[in-house]
């Protein structure tokens, strides 16, 4: 076992606010693999504000999260797009800024995504889960190419029990949501997010993956009310072994609920 | 159709290219095609992304000695008897080929693909004055006898299927019989050639573009696949040279470097077909060639972007992979965008040209996925480089009010953790309750556009804030260094007087 590690959990706030079951599949992954894990109060990123020009907020948010997790050894992420806000972004949204930049860096510098942090960092190379089925996982657009993470997450599944993995088609391809994109932009962002939930039916796995809340909450939106026979989870849940949550979109009551019944409309 | 540009209506014109299904045949094509093509022809070649930085380089190495390497290329042009002209507005440009049409009392001009020539509007220059222009690429032939901008920058109608085509030939090529065939596209290649083949020889004055300008030398280069470039450029009496100022790169070895980079990325070819390079006019002993030759340097606006944050946008090299691979454009085409430029690299360049009161959808337009930029040959930023976009766009409140006041209300709160707090946990527990016995919405308030498509999953309930605090003890938000919890409350109704208890699922339980 590593030495213990402190680590500040940075949940983001779609974990925060609609799954928080992902964030606690996260906080046992981080404990079984020896870290210490606390969680300061916050909010979100920022990433919203960025994105939408809004520097000066962006900016506020930014110095909240610095300032939070400045005291931990490390900030591990839940989702790629959050730790690419950190890791990429927070650099960049102080450069030249003699007070901030460098705390800035200093906080990038130690913040990684979930599974990136276990293979890369924790040097875990399995898990203890036993998941019987097939998935598939959804590489987010942020986690692949801000951050370089597609290997790890697929390491890691390969080691749960009676799981098989069939990658996607275009897996590197966006599957629409953007954050405010979505919002801004529906039809389009319905168009990507079509295709996104053909390629996922068409692996004939019954489980998508992800470590994007925001990913997975607009691909169950669009399998969910296509009908499709697909259950969607966090990746953490199912390395966590951790599946007492319903899926993604699924209510808690029913009893094994055949997703294609349950979505009809 | 028509060539105006519609940029501020690209939300209308999205909504249109997604419901033409003959478009979206055509953008499969291009989704399913290129960028696995490309893909191939990189993976070929182990030292792409090395030869990536080169390219990068050797733009951005140019364009911080810009004035320098212009000054030499000048030179050069002019001991072999070029003429140089520079034009800092695309008026300028325009009057410019004009004063030296009429100068030679042109009467039809032949042109070579040329994207600043689109984007100058010279065709429409150049008719009004009473020349004719004739495109000689077949792609820019075809959108121009439909009156339409190109919805792509190499593949200028890559939106339209050979029926389409066939029947515009059709309609204006009435010299010819009404019964031939023309089901293949060898068929429809062939009328395009013979009924051009006649133009070029009677063209007066052929202009072209440039993919580069090289100092060393002071030649233009264009690279084509169809050869209709070197009729353009020998046959005529007169060349024009229609190129934007970040064409120019130091040295022959420096084109021949970024040429590497360029087709691959453009068209997954190893090297595109014809690469021409044209160094002054014809010669004494020449057999051919222009008696003159002309350079028309185009600012317009680039100045600006040179001396700014867009600087970086200067390196493209019009190669379009960004476009390929943006699955932004492979939902809404070219023309969506309202002007020549598409795609990414059109987000960008579009508002330095429109200006982004006009064009401001268009850097708004994107998931920033980053796909462009993994694949552009110079490395551009080119999600950075719309993020900046969206900046002056919010600084000069030019977004919508809507996403304004969204943004600001959401942003007041998320300042304010322990408010944050206490709203946000109010706010998803009656939702989760609300949502609780489907686990999901059909509509919400203010994701209308979202849920007529797609269903929004319910919160599960209490933040995972709010259950942490709980689980460790204590309601304060200061103290939150805490021993972690075991096991994860979800499904057992850590909230009874909210959340109905979960049955657990059997099927997926280890
Ligand atoms: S921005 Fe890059 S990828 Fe796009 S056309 Fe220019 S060089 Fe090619």
């Amino acid at each position: 076992m590593a030495v213990s590690k402190r680590v500040g959990l940075l949940v983001t706030c779609l974990v925060d606010l609609i799954r928080p079951s992902v964030g606690f599949a996260a906080v046992g992954l981080l404990e079984h693999a020896g870290c210490t894990v606390e969680v300061p109060p916050q909010t979100c990123c920022g990433q919203p504000a960025f994105n939408s020009g809004d520097r000066a907020t962006a900016r506020k948010l930014a110095e909240q999260v610095i300032s939070a997790f400045e005291p931990f050894d490390y900030v591990v992420v839940p989702s790629g797009s959050c730790a690419g806000q950190v890791r990429v972004h927070y650099p960049e949204l102080f450069q030249g800024d003699p007070n901030w930049q460098p705390r800035a860096d200093a906080v990038a510098a130690k913040t990684y995504e979930l599974t990136q942090f276990l293979v890369d960092v924790l040097g875990v190379s399995g898990v203890e889960a036993r998941v019987p089925g097939a998935a598939t996982y959804h590489d987010s657009c942020s986690s692949l190419r801000e951050l370089g993470v597609r290997l790890q997450p697929r390491k890691l599944l390969a080691t749960v029990e009676s799981l098989s993995v069939t990658e996607l088609a275009d897996s590197d391809v966006c599957c629409g949501f953007g954050g405010t994109f979505c919002v801004k932009y529906p039809e389009i962002s319905d168009r990507m997010v079509g295709k996104k939930a053909a390629a996922v039916t068409a692996t004939g796995a019954g489980l998508l993956l992800s470590a994007d809340l925001g990913c997975l909450l607009n691909i169950a939106g669009k399998l969910l009310r296509d009908g499709a026979a697909v259950q969607v989870r966090h990746i953490a849940e199912v390395l966590a072994g951790d599946l007492d949550a319903p899926p993604i979109g699924m209510p808690a009551a029913a009893p094994a609920p055949t997703p294609t019944a349950e979505a009809k409309r | 159709m028509s060539r105006a540009a519609t940029s501020e209506k690209f939300d209308d014109n999205a909504r249109r290219a997604l419901a033409d299904p003959a478009l979206q045949g055509a953008l499969a094509f291009v989704e399913a095609n290129f960028p696995a093509r490309r893909r191939a022809v990189v993976d070929a070649l182990p030292e792409f992304d090395a030869l990536r930085d080169s390219a990068r380089d050797i733009k951005a190495h140019t364009l911080a000695h810009l004035d320098l390497y212009l000054e030499a290329w000048e030179a050069r042009v002019k001991e072999q008897g070029g003429h140089v002209h520079y034009a800092p507005t695309a008026a300028d440009a325009n009057r410019i080929v004009l004063d030296i049409c009429r100068a030679e009392n042109a009467r039809t001009v032949t042109k070579g693909k040329s994207m600043v020539g689109e984007e100058i509007g010279i065709n429409e220059h150049l008719e009004q004055h009473g020349i004719v222009p004739v495109e000689t690429d077949l792609g820019e032939y075809i959108i121009q006898i439909r009156d339409e901008l190109p919805s792509h920058i190499i593949m200028p109608a890559v939106h339209l299927n050979r029926q389409q085509i066939a029947a515009d030939f059709r309609r204006v090529h009435t010299d010819l019989p009404k019964d031939r065939d023309l089901d293949t596209a060898m068929a429809l290649l062939s009328e395009a050639r013979t009924t051009l083949r006649k133009k070029f020889l009677a063209a007066d004055v052929g202009i072209t573009g440039a993919n580069f300008l090289i100092a060393e030398t002071g030649s233009s280069v264009i690279v084509t696949n169809e050869g209709n470039g070197d009729l353009t450029c020998t046959l005529p009496r007169v060349h024009i040279v229609l190129a934007s100022i970040e064409k120019l790169v130091p040295t022959m070895e420096d084109m021949a470097q970024l040429l590497r980079v360029l087709a691959r990325s453009a068209t997954a070819q190893e090297m595109s077909v014809y690469t021409t390079i044209t160094t002054g006019p014809r010669r004494g002993e020449d057999q051919d060639g222009p008696d003159q030759y002309h350079v028309v340097i185009v600012d317009n606006g680039r100045s600006a972007m040179l001396a700014g944050e867009f600087r970086d946008m200067l390196r493209c090299i019009r190669c379009g992979a960004c476009m390929n691979h943006c699955p932004v454009y492979h939902a809404v085409g070219g023309h969506a965008y309202g002007f020549v430029y598409p795609g990414p690299m059109g987000a960008v360049l579009t508002p330095s040209l429109l200006g982004v009161d006009r064009a401001g959808r268009l850097p708004n337009a994107s998931t920033f996925c980053g796909r462009c930029e993994e694949v552009c040959p110079v490395r551009i930023p080119l999600p950075r480089l719309m993020r900046f976009w969206r900046d002056r766009e919010f600084s000069r409140q030019l977004s919508s009010p809507v996403s304004r006041a969204g943004l600001a209300a959401w942003g007041f709160f998320a300042r304010r953790p322990w408010l944050y707090g206490a709203v946000t946990g109010i706010g998803v527990r009656a939702l989760a309750w609300v949502g609780r016995a489907r686990g999901k919405f059909g509509w919400l308030p203010l994701a209308g556009g979202f849920t007529a498509t797609r269903d929004i999953a319910a919160p599960q309930g209490p933040t995972f804030q709010a259950q942490w605090r709980r689980r460790a003890g204590t309601q304060g938000v200061a103290e939150h260094a805490r021993t972690v919890p075991s096991g994860n409350p979800h499904g057992r109704g850590s909230e009874p007087q909210l959340t109905e208890p979960a049955a657990s699922d059997p099927e997926s339980r280890p």
